[in-house]
């Protein structure tokens, strides 16, 4: 792999964002980037962190509410069990809650996740960042890696529902509004995180 | 008039459903631009390589906690029409247990698989897959599982409540903490080998 070495140089460092000599480069990068040459290195994380928490606050300003994920996928399901089974899904306790609140088209958060994929693609387009590709470490083939991908968000599914939300709604959202519940949920989505962590590392080092 | 906006019957539910699609193109613009759509970047995490998650997570949580803090000062926020998640102890500990275990399983959370999606990553699919058939999973199974689902609930619960501390000290403390923690992780950091970029390569691979 004689990429590497060039990729590791391009890869973003903390003090580099910002800076005008940078900005130069930067604007180089993405004409690279976009001529396939190489992607533009990911934006420095804290003014990453500082956009979406202006993100956050322009919900809370405008709606009263925060971000959403894993409640807009749970729609969908309800929407898909209903699709199926219309009895089924309206008796059951969950799916049911889900289905009273509106069709799937008047769902807030079903919109949110629509333009969360489009934001994602415009900046992955103009960053020359966006590659079919299955992100992984040497040691696996993309079959395992898929199947973990699978398995682990059908894990992650199953822990989002009885935390009732996920990164956005309960870490990012509650965390902010110093919700006891969504602090709970953060320390415990870390430490369990970390003590799993070897049993994944061929997966991922 | 003070926000939020909706609240006070500004604009209508068919404008609202155009503000989340406004809000969610701006949350994935940022999320995709910090690395966030990248699973191995979300991984690294994990293995102390790339602190990336936590410093956007929690720059991102300090950033909006402040805004709010100060735009209620100020008078221009009304805080108790926010919708702050109500708690219930051991569905959310034991819940966030869980996630934990399939987020460096799977190495994207809800969100980010969407950004990985779009960003043409295969392996956000298969998470998407994934989880929808876990969420499947859990209502099918919901009769069951209810009663812990419904356990220990608390109501509306928060920090400065729980700490018996004023908010103004808990915005302080949460604050001085991420920073603290920024540091921390800088010098974790340091040495093994630097961020995950968004080339091909896999780097910090053998050790």
């Amino acid at each position: 792999m004689t990429g590497a070495a060039a990729y590791r140089t391009v890869a973003p460092s903390l003090t580099r964002a910002g800076s005008p000599a940078e900005a130069g480069t930067d604007a180089r990068r993405r004409a690279a980037a976009l001529d396939g040459e190489a992607p533009a290195a990911y934006l420095n994380p804290y003014v990453a962190g500082v956009g979406l928490g202006l993100v956050l606050l322009a919900a809370f300003v405008v709606m009263g509410r925060g971000l959403g994920a894993s409640g807009a996928f749970t729609s969908m399901v309800a929407a898909g069990v209903e699709a199926v089974a219309p009895e089924h899904a309206r008796a059951n306790g969950m799916f049911g809650h889900y289905l009273a609140a509106g069709p799937l088209w008047t769902d807030w958060l079903a919109w949110e996740i629509l333009g969360v994929a489009a934001g994602g693609l415009l900046s992955a387009l103009l960053a020359g960042r966006f590659r079919s590709a299955v992100e992984r470490g040497p040691r696996v083939t993309d079959r395992a890696r898929l199947l973990y991908a699978f398995g682990g968000g059908a894990v992650m599914g199953v822990g989002a529902k009885l935390a009732r939300g996920c990164t956005s709604g309960q870490a990012l959202t509650g965390g902010a509004l110093l919700s006891a519940g969504s602090w709970l949920f953060i320390a415990g989505a870390f430490a369990a995180g970390y003590a799993a962590a070897p049993l994944f590392r061929r997966q991922w080092l | 008039m003070r926000a939020p906006l909706y609240e006070w019957g500004f604009f209508g539910d068919g404008a609202s459903l155009l503000v989340a699609l406004a809000v969610g193109v701006a949350f994935g613009w940022f999320l995709e631009r910090g690395g966030m759509g990248n699973a191995r970047k979300l991984a690294a995490q994990f293995y102390f390589r790339d602190l990336t998650v936590f410093k956007v997570l929690f720059t991102a949580v300090v950033t909006a906690m402040l805004g709010v803090f100060w735009l209620t000062r100020l008078g221009l926020l009304e805080p108790s029409l926010l919708y702050v998640p109500p708690t219930w102890v051991v569905p959310q500990l034991l819940g966030g247990l869980v996630f934990g275990v399939g987020f460096v399983m799977g190495g994207l959370c809800p969100g980010t698989s969407c950004v990985a999606i779009s960003s043409g990553r295969r392996d956000g699919l298969a998470v998407l897959g994934g989880m929808l058939f876990g969420i499947l999973l859990f209502g099918e199974a919901f009769p069951v599982l209810e009663g812990l689902y419904s356990a220990t609930p608390v109501g509306t619960l928060t920090l400065p409540e729980v700490l018996r501390l004023p908010y103004e000290a808990t915005v302080l403390l949460v604050t001085a903490m991420a920073v603290a923690g920024f540091v921390l992780a800088e010098r974790l950091e340091r040495g093994r080998g630097g961020p995950v970029g968004p080339g091909p390569d896999t780097p910090q691979g053998g050790t």
